[in-house]
């Protein structure tokens, strides 16, 4: 026959005191460790006023839940350390009733914590115009900076880009220097660039990695994306949306370089593809393309069909013979 | 049946469902390419590749797919395959045969000559007798809107290697194509195309592809032989020189 424990009437309070001093002083150690240590290096690194929002971002939800973790770790530890049943003991655990205080304080918690992680969320979605994300064709929030049909370095001029996805490489507009194309994308430091993201077939997803930028390429479609870069450096842009069997290789690189440096190179590529007959070659610059028409022919390309290749076909939705 | 048993057990299932998926995973995905890889040997530095472009091919499976072929530099056969090889750090002349008709390019921006020595190809035409109706010249763009002047490209996008093949005028696209493949020269209109680059100076594989959406019949004409191995799509595999 076993005997009860005998049950001191403080006991619960002592638990609750040292679940509490061991939880507080992991808890400050973790949150110190996350944002002293950790914080620096958590991606996508501080490239871009996004990226910084973004990482920010990442370090003070990791603050805000190392402490909710640890507290539930250390109460299991405690509890299968203290609370263990001991060899030949066979008894009853206590007997479990209602705690209001424990239950207040519990809801409160959650709800603070739940709250706040709301608000935070909702602030810097905002206040970075979109954190970088694609916000449609008519972006809510919006980044300060002059518009203008021209960009020059030091004006604060907002650099217009568009960004052109199709199976399976990119290619970047600049409409500011004569709507120039390149298959690079070269951008600015400390200017505000708007892109203007769209496809020619199928949906990618253009996502600038150390930019902090994420914005879906939709056929005929304008997502607009916001972007400040704050440190030179490279860009590596991959596609983030699935969009055909070659989806892995779709990549490409960019670069930020200095504002002069930008405009030297943006009023070369311009030059050149004027002087070699690219800038004429190319559609007029518009914020979506129809892929079934070509502008310099003036038709759209089903009319076409008796020159455009072996088979007459070019871009018919489907066949009904060989689907 | 005893802990030691049954744990054994499990382990030996475990490793059942794992190898088969990985065998799937390698028979069907990875390692079941049947195309030959027809490999360039370098030669005073440098190799010359030599690819066509065929309105069809002479598969049984998909007959009506265009197709590239590469030439074996052993026998001068051609091979039907995409995959290729070359030394690193080599200058890489290609030839291209550009024997299937015109479609103008999704993006007209890729008219544009991108990546090759002097950004420049060397294209001459020739009508099915023989005839070069436009003769031998340099130029950096082939307007794919224009007229109809592009066939496909030759593009390596991770090295920046983008290059429009120019086809058989509009007239001689619509009536005289050659029929049966590998195409010959004898017979059929075709163009010649003749460009350069430097491999990269390391090993590895290099995807290549075409940015015409020429897959007829498809969706967007980008599926069926734009995206298949041995058709429209292809690897350059960058060997230790």
């Amino acid at each position: 026959m076993t005997t009860q424990p005998e049950v001191q009437p403080d006991a619960g309070a002592r638990h609750g005191l040292r679940i509490f001093l061991i939880w507080i002083i992991l808890a400050l150690a973790a949150d110190l460790l996350i944002w002293f240590v950790w914080y620096p290096h958590l991606p996508p690194g501080d490239m871009s006023d996004a990226a910084r929002h973004q990482q920010f971002d990442i370090a003070v939800l990791a603050v805000s839940g190392a402490p909710v973790i640890i507290f539930v770790l250390v109460y299991f530890v405690y509890s299968i350390v203290v609370f263990r049943a001991r060899p030949g003991d066979e008894s009853d655990g206590e007997p479990i009733y209602g705690n209001t205080k424990i239950q207040v304080s519990w809801i409160v918690g959650t709800t603070a914590i739940v709250l706040w992680l709301f608000v935070f969320g909702t602030v810097e979605l905002v206040v970075p115009a979109g954190a970088g994300g694609g916000e449609g064709p008519s972006p809510i929030w919006t980044l300060a900076g002059a518009t203008s049909t021209t960009w020059t370095p030091n004006s604060n001029t907002m650099l217009q880009v568009q960004v052109i996805g199709q199976q399976w490489t990119w290619t970047y507009r600049y409409p500011q220097f004569g709507g120039m194309e390149s298959s690079e994308l070269m951008l600015p430091v400390d200017t505000p660039v708007t892109f203007h993201v769209t496809s020619l077939d199928v949906i990618h997803s253009f996502w600038a990695y150390q930019l902090g930028v994420k914005a879906d390429a939709n056929p005929q479609v304008d997502n607009v994306a916001y972007v400040t870069p704050k440190t030179l450096g490279s860009v590596t842009v991959r596609c983030n949306e699935l969009c055909g069997i070659w989806h892995g290789a779709m990549y490409n690189f960019g670069h930020v370089v200095s504002q002069t440096a930008f405009q030297s190179w943006a009023s070369g590529v311009q030059a050149k593809e004027k002087s070699d007959g690219v800038l004429a070659a190319l559609p007029p610059y518009a914020l979506a393309y129809d892929p079934t028409v070509v502008p310099q022919l003036g038709a759209n390309l089903p009319k076409i069909d008796g020159i455009t290749g072996a088979a007459g076909y070019y871009y018919p939705p489907s066949d009904p013979v060989t689907p | 049946m005893s802990v030691a048993v049954r744990a054994a057990s499990l382990l030996v299932a475990f490793l059942v469902v794992a190898g088969l998926g990985v065998f799937v995973a390698l028979y069907f995905i990875g390692g079941a390419s049947s195309l030959p890889t027809v490999h360039y040997a370098a030669s005073g530095g440098q190799v010359n590749v030599v690819l066509q472009e065929d309105p069809q091919n002479d598969s049984s499976s998909k007959p009506d797919w265009v197709s590239y072929y590469v030439q074996d530099p052993a026998t001068g056969k051609w091979a039907h395959t995409t995959l290729f090889s070359v030394p690193a750090n080599t200058r890489v002349n290609v030839t291209i045969y550009g024997y299937d008709g015109c479609t103008p390019l999704r993006n007209n921006y890729f008219s544009q000559v991108q990546g090759t020595i002097g950004n420049t190809v060397t294209v001459s035409q020739f009508d099915q007798h023989g005839k070069e109706y436009v003769p031998e010249h340099t130029t950096s763009v082939i307007n794919g809107w224009s007229d109809c002047n592009v066939g496909h490209t030759f593009a390596i996008p991770a090295m920046g290697l983008y290059v429009p093949v120019a086809s058989p005028n509009a007239q001689l696209s619509a009536n005289n194509l050659c029929s049966e493949s590998p195409c010959v020269t004898n017979g059929n209109p075709y163009s010649l195309e003749k460009f350069s680059f430097m491999s990269p100076d390391h090993a590895g594989v290099w995807r290549w592809q075409c940015l015409v959406p020429c897959g007829g019949g498809y969706l967007d004409g980008n599926s069926g032989p734009m995206q298949t191995l041995g058709y429209m799509m292809g690897e350059m595999d960058v060997v230790s020189s």
